[in-house]
């Protein structure tokens, strides 16, 4: 069966269970709780399915297991001590947090970070991208039952962390990233290593082809399953790879201007025309690849001089407010910060969350499907709970 | 009138120290199984060490969890149904105790050489689908009853073909009797050639749908939607701790050991060797122990077998896992039978 054939029989038996629910009111289904605790749901996401059989009539899911109410904290603490807080939104690539919000207040305060600060960014931006997706590579086999390749994205994750905790000296939490550059330079000897361990992740993905890609098994369970339409992945807003894997060329690191160094690099942004499980899996396989050659090359091309621009002893952000969103792993991250003047934090600080889009769709795409592919969707789609409840 | 039992006492004391022989096998042979493969094969596969710590290469640690299981506290979950729920691992393991009665280890170490033995096997293996559903059944909990829905399901499909896969290797050996296929293939030649006479060798298709079943049977990854760990956080044992969850778990790995063993007696030719024909004279007690070794060899490479498919493949779904029995393997173990009847009848003419 075409991809197109699936997803009209998928549309067909999503109709036929609405019309059974509606027609046969007496026959009894069942309410199953996916979650909140649940290995498929990477936290604590509660989806309730109501299931005729197995077939998923409809499902909801509620989000709510995990605000920290970060957006409120932000508005307390200040500039410098909300990096401490927005590390812990998207838990696995926590460097790529930090950079919007420090955009944004750079962009408030008229400061432009030095070019090699810009680069080191960069450079740890895409390593946090790496150490995301990397292990999403891994879940996703795990999702689906393969196990081993699980501890192949765990064990060449680890690399990744290492080289991220020299830099920084946090592995998960690196706050690292200061207005106007960055907390320290590069340790010696760090270079090398990061173009040696971006060959091993590449390696990685090599293995991921042999073990998951040209798997019969994995496609039969990923192809066609979950298929978004690129009008449907527009309207709730997906963004990122699940965007990416409906056919939307929409990357924000080529589309906006940044500051950041994406531009000095030769990459490219991965679509798929499918828009199933199985292109969400390997555009993010993509762009782990695309990511370790972009470190590559910024870190070939790495100016010298300062890693920190002249900002005042005290920050004092000046009345303003300004929009700042990036491509982090899981999309399109963004932040609205609202500066009053005062010498404290934000007065406002708004989270665009990716994740949060992303699983709005989940009851349109569930409905209609059987309960294993509920979780081959909900793996596909690729959430952090932290995202979505932050 | 003198009991039953005073008349036989010989035949009975020989039964009973067979009978606990093969308990004793089953029950290490379930262990070995899940300390080198489930513990320390797939851990390195997996570029981890597994246990290290109890034991030289961590090999005392199945003690420490069977000890850890034992001294848990029996939970029922509160809407369970309390003897249902009780009783099922004991189903279960049940039915797979008694495989072993009929596997022969060596040429004279086996419980019962019973006539029909194939087929008692296999039957006896299916028994475990009513432990199954009992489990999921009872525990009043929603996964536990779709993991054993599916389970029932799948068990069901994958005996035919696991049946039918053994057939081409009865019409060779013309007998079900399991040492009699052990004999059989000892003297069956192949183009001449009297060492290369194991029916792996002409039933290729035959042992492949019976290592697929098999797998399927042990409920193992990529047949095992019933468990789907990440799915249905274990299925029909989601509720079971402590020593009946230790039951349910040396059920699956005395199964695969079980199912192993009985692939390696039809298909690999059980304890023989070449060399291990008759004339060994009075060193015929040397001949079950190396025959017991032969055998055990042969259970080990089909055990590495069935744990590597399990921990490097992804798992089917549900309806592919069913089309993929009814409409692929038991068609071909069908078209296996006709090729072998007509094999054989064009050898005999």
């Amino acid at each position: 069966m075409t991809v197109t054939e699936r997803q009209v029989s998928a549309y067909i038996a999503g109709q036929a269970a609405d019309a059974r629910v509606r027609f046969e009111l007496e026959t009894e289904g069942m309410t199953l709780n996916i979650g909140p605790q649940h290995p498929a749901t990477h936290g604590t996401l509660r989806v309730i399915v109501r299931l005729d059989g197995e077939q998923v009539v409809w499902a909801d899911p509620v989000a709510g297991y995990m605000h920290r109410g970060y957006e409120k904290l932000c508005e307390v603490r200040d500039y410098a001590q909300v990096t401490t807080l927005i590390n812990r939104i998207d838990w696995l690539g926590s460097f790529c947090n930090e950079v919007p919000f420090i955009l944004a207040a750079e962009e408030l305060m008229g400061i432009e970070a030095p070019p090699r600060a810009q680069y080191i960014r960069t450079v740890l931006f895409e390593m946090g991208r790496v150490a995301n997706l990397t292990l999403f590579l891994g879940d996703m086999a795990a999702q689906v039952g393969a196990l081993t390749p699980v501890f192949y994205a765990f064990r060449d994750r680890e690399y990744v962390l290492n080289l991220i905790e020299a830099a920084t000296g946090g592995r998960f939490h690196p706050n690292f990233d200061r207005i106007g550059g960055l907390k320290e330079d590069l340790p010696k000897g760090w270079i090398d290593e990061t173009k040696l361990v971006m060959r091993k992740i590449r390696g990685f993905c090599d293995e991921i082809d042999e073990l998951l890609i040209g798997n019969r098994i994995f496609e039969e369970r990923c192809r066609g399953i979950g298929v978004i339409p690129r009008d449907v992945a527009m309207e709730y807003g997906l963004s990122g790879a699940n965007a990416r894997a409906s056919g939307i060329d929409f990357d924000l690191r080529r589309d906006e201007p940044s500051p950041l160094a994406w531009k000095d690099a030769d990459w490219k942004v991965w679509t798929h025309p499918d828009g199933d499980s199985f292109a969400r899996y390997w555009v993010r396989q993509q762009e782990v690849r695309e990511a370790t050659r972009i470190v590559e090359q910024l870190l070939d091309g790495l100016p010298s001089g300062p890693i920190r621009a002249k900002t005042p002893a005290r920050i004092r952000v000046p009345k303003g407010e300004t929009w700042v969103h990036t491509e982090n792993p899981l999309g399109e991250m963004g932040f609205y910060v609202v500066s009053d003047g005062s010498p404290g934090g934000p007065f406002r600080c708004k989270i665009r969350t990716p994740s949060f889009s992303n699983v709005s769709i989940v009851p349109w795409l569930l409905r209609g499907v059987y309960v294993p592919d509920v979780i081959t969707i909900l793996a596909s789609l690729y959430f952090i709970l932290g995202d979505i409840d932050r | 009138m003198t009991p039953i039992v005073a008349l036989h006492a010989a035949y009975w004391n020989e039964t009973i120290l067979r009978l606990v022989v093969a308990l004793a096998i089953a029950l290490t042979g379930a262990g070995t199984f899940v300390y080198v493969y489930l513990f320390k094969m797939v851990s390195h596969l997996q570029s981890r060490l597994g246990p290290m710590e109890t034991g030289p290469h961590g090999s005392l640690q199945l003690m420490a969890e069977v000890v850890k299981f034992i001294q848990k506290e029996d939970v029922f979950p509160r809407r369970s149904d309390r003897t249902v729920f009780a009783l099922a691992p004991f189903v279960v393991i049940m039915s797979t105790l008694m495989i072993y009665v009929v596997i022969p280890a060596g040429p004279r170490l086996v419980v019962s050489r019973l006539d029909v033995g194939a087929l008692y096997a296999l039957a006896i293996s299916s028994l475990s689908v009513i432990g199954v559903l009992m489990a999921g059944w009872a525990s009043a909990n929603k996964y536990s009853l779709i993991g054993a829905l599916r389970g029932t399901g799948q068990l069901i499909a994958y005996e035919l073909p696991l049946v039918l896969a053994v057939v081409g290797v009865v019409m060779m050996a013309g007998s079900l009797n399991l040492t009699t296929i052990v004999t059989a293939q000892s003297r069956f030649e192949l183009f001449g050639f009297r060492g290369l006479g194991l029916y792996v060798i002409p039933q290729f298709v035959g042992f492949f749908i019976f290592m697929v079943s098999a797998q399927a049977e042990l409920t193992q990854t990529p047949f095992d939607m019933p468990v789907a760990e990440s799915e249905l956080v274990a299925g029909y044992m989601t509720e079971y701790t402590g020593m009946r969850f230790l039951v349910f778990f040396i059920g699956e790995f005395a199964t695969a050991f079980a199912l192993a063993g009985l692939a390696a007696v039809m298909f690999l030719g059980g304890w023989w060797f070449p060399g291990m024909g008759a004339g060994w004279g009075h060193l015929a007690w040397a001949r079950e122990l190396v025959g017991f070794g032969v055998m055990f060899a042969k259970v080990m490479l089909l055990g590495f077998i069935i744990f590597w498919v399990r921990f490097t493949l992804p798992r089917f779904r549900e309806d592919q896992l069913q089309a993929f029995a009814w409409k692929f393997l038991i068609p071909l173990s069908l078209a296996n039978i006709l090729v072998t009847g007509i094999a054989k009848v064009a050898a005999h003419a």
